[in-house]
């Protein structure tokens, strides 16, 4: 087709403008940017040799096989069942627990309990202690025995930047506030829980992202479950990623409107849905749809995949849709100075039309907002769920909020926040590439800090949770029903608190376990560094 | 120092297994009637196979007409009607 030509009014860079072409298949070739080149780095998703999955799915087998015979001395009378049963009256009903989820956790999810759900006694910072629990009955209950394992690393909580301390000067200003309004709010946003904080906290965020207006809620999932419902309705079109987040899906769910799932990440697959939606329309009607709404993540979770904001943005505007973006895990995290990917790909954040993040991720409390135009959320002020029926956030938390966008934007006048950004930036560099050389199989982008491990085998996954811990290193394991049953894995979550010694400590033993337990999956181990000569002096050759 | 290195090596290829098989994450009994399982059946496979491979792989031979060993005037007449 006809090249189009953008021309971008910047300040001086005009020599590094691209041309942007947008060909048939909708793919592009340069990026253009506000007169800065961004290479978005590739996602890697590498697939594990075939042995691995056969494994994978014969250690399934086997595990279910023994699942099944245990179901049979249970129903039989010869093992006690220590899950909930029906009552003798209601056998003869429709069963209650035996479909596969059920049977999943009865007999495998609890085999491998411990691994989760572990008593945190400190603050989640970069290092933590645990309260260490045994089981006499195979993880059916659990004792604590009073003791305590001490100065964990924490490699599991979402505390990016590190604002999880309980440091008394950073916190005054929380004290302070808390001393002024309590700590509870007692109403709604719409009643009379609209204090003067929160309008001060919306103020800040809009400014912070760079948008005209913003609005904050209590619950992060809720920001999305209860607001998506009013923005789309009955004759409205979603086209959703194929791993959104399940408040998304949730929200989605709820407000009635046409699901479509294209694939992760997918261009060409957003675009055949697109083309096809606004040629066919409704699907027994053929009217028009009311609205087509674009609703992507900026960094998935599960696999810590960057999103194609670029083109993603490129399709909105050639097919006239709305694009939601939900920045949970990448504002602050993310970009030159933690503003998100739209800062991150150099895209005016004017051009997403719905800009959702969480408060729980980067900045230490509890929450989400949803910022955009400001008839969008005086819109939302009045028509969203969460705004009208939910209490509003409480006051310390709305404090700390507050200090945490300021410190991040640096004016209170410190360089705290923006030394975060950056040693976040550097420790996720460092940890993803060191876990890349030692060989395993790690997927996602280089500017993500959510590093996921694979580990694979069933057996595998439980070995590894309990043998860090061992090492005092807290991991998050993950399984099926979060992940696809052959794709178990281990996720870390780097954070700006982490030390250069930490991270070492942490790469070592997962070097040390992953030849222990075999993880090294990868094959394509780059070579190793260059062993550094140990001379003293060289002779110089004339 | 062998017989240790050897023991430990033995303990880790034992770890290996429970990790592969998914056998780790089961209770000692059920370790127990798992392995029993699998110890009968590779000895059934290595008795049957001790027993009867010599005999197939001599039947397999003769059949191929490569080393008759028995039957070796029969195959020459074979030879000698089809010549003359």
């Amino acid at each position: 087709g006809e090249p189009d030509r953008v021309d971008i009014n910047t300040q001086g860079n005009i020599h590094n403008n691209r041309q942007t072409r947008i060909q048939e298949t909708g793919t592009y070739i340069g990026q253009i940017t506000r007169g800065r080149q961004v290479i978005r780095g590739e996602d890697s998703f590498e697939e594990a040799p075939m042995y691995v999955a056969v494994l994978t799915y014969m250690g399934y087998g086997i595990v279910i096989l023994f699942g099944y015979f245990r179901d049979f001395l249970r129903a039989v009378g010869l093992e006690k069942c220590h899950q909930a049963q029906e009552r003798e009256e209601q056998k003869d009903f429709v069963p209650l627990y035996q479909d596969f989820e059920n049977f999943y956790k009865r007999n495998l999810y609890m085999r491998v309990r411990d691994n989760w759900n572990r008593p945190i006694c400190s603050l989640p910072g970069p290092v933590f202690d645990v309260m260490e629990r045994v089981s006499d009955d195979y993880n059916w209950t659990f004792r604590l025995t009073g003791k305590t394992v001490e100065n964990v690393i924490n490699m599991g909580s979402y505390n990016y930047l590190g604002f999880a301390e309980n440091n008394v000067d950073f916190l005054k200003t929380v004290a302070e506030e808390t001393r002024q309004y309590g700590v509870g709010v007692c109403s709604t946003r719409q009643e009379l829980g609209n204090f003067s904080i929160h309008e001060k906290l919306e103020r800040l965020v809009a400014e912070f992202l760079g948008v005209e207006s913003a609005m904050a809620f209590g619950m992060g999932f809720a920001t999305n479950s209860m607001n998506i419902p009013a923005l789309v309705g009955k004759s409205c079109l979603i086209l959703s990623d194929e791993l959104n987040h399940t408040s998304l899906i949730l929200g989605a769910r709820l407000s009635g409107a046409t699901i479509r799932v294209f694939k992760h990440n997918n261009m060409q697959s957003l675009e055949k849905l697109l083309k096809e939606a606004i040629c066919s329309g409704q699907p027994r009607t053929h009217r028009a749809w009311k609205k087509i709404l674009i609703m992507v993540e900026g960094i998935y979770s599960m696999e810590g995949s960057l999103v194609r904001l670029p083109e993603i943005l490129a399709l909105k505007k050639k097919y006239k849709a709305y694009l939601f973006l939900d920045e949970a895990h990448s504002i602050g995290a993310v970009g030159p100075t933690g503003r998100g990917v739209t800062e991150h790909f150099g895209v005016d954040p004017n051009e997403v039309d719905v800009l959702m993040g969480t408060f729980t991720k980067s900045f230490g409390a509890t929450g989400g907002y949803i910022a955009g135009k400001k008839e969008l959320v005086d819109y939302l002020r009045s028509h969203s769920h969460s705004a009208v029926y939910a209490t509003a956030m409480s006051p310390p938390v709305v404090e700390q909020i507050i200090r945490a966008i300021k410190c991040i934007m640096g004016v209170d006048g410190t360089t705290e926040g923006q030394r975060r950004v950056r040693q976040l930036s550097e420790n996720m560099c460092y940890f993803r590439s060191r876990l890349k050389e030692m060989g395993f199989i790690v997927y996602g982008n280089q500017d993500s800090p959510v590093v996921p491990l694979l580990l694979y085998l069933p057996g595998k996954v439980g070995a590894f949770s309990r043998a860090m811990l061992k090492r005092k290193i807290g991991v998050v394991v993950v399984g099926f029903p979060a992940t696809p049953i052959t794709e178990a894995r281990a996720r870390f979550c780097v954070s700006a608190a982490h030390t250069r010694e930490m991270l070492d400590k942490v790469l070592q033993s997962l070097d040390e376990l992953g030849d222990h337990i075999r993880v090294k999956f990868s094959r394509h181990r780059p070579s190793h560094r260059q062993e550094l000569y140990n001379e003293t002096d060289f002779e110089l050759d004339s | 120092m062998d017989m240790k290195n050897m023991r430990e090596n033995m303990g880790w290829l034992y770890y290996q297994y429970l990790l592969i098989t998914g056998i780790y994450v089961l209770e000692p009994w059920e370790q127990s009637i798992f392995n029993t399982l699998l110890f009968t059946m590779v000895a059934m496979v290595i008795y049957t196979s001790y027993v009867f491979v010599p005999i197939h792989v001599r039947l397999a031979l003769e059949f191929c007409m490569i080393s008759p060993i028995t039957y070796g005037h029969f195959f020459a007449i074979n030879v000698l009607v089809i010549t003359g």
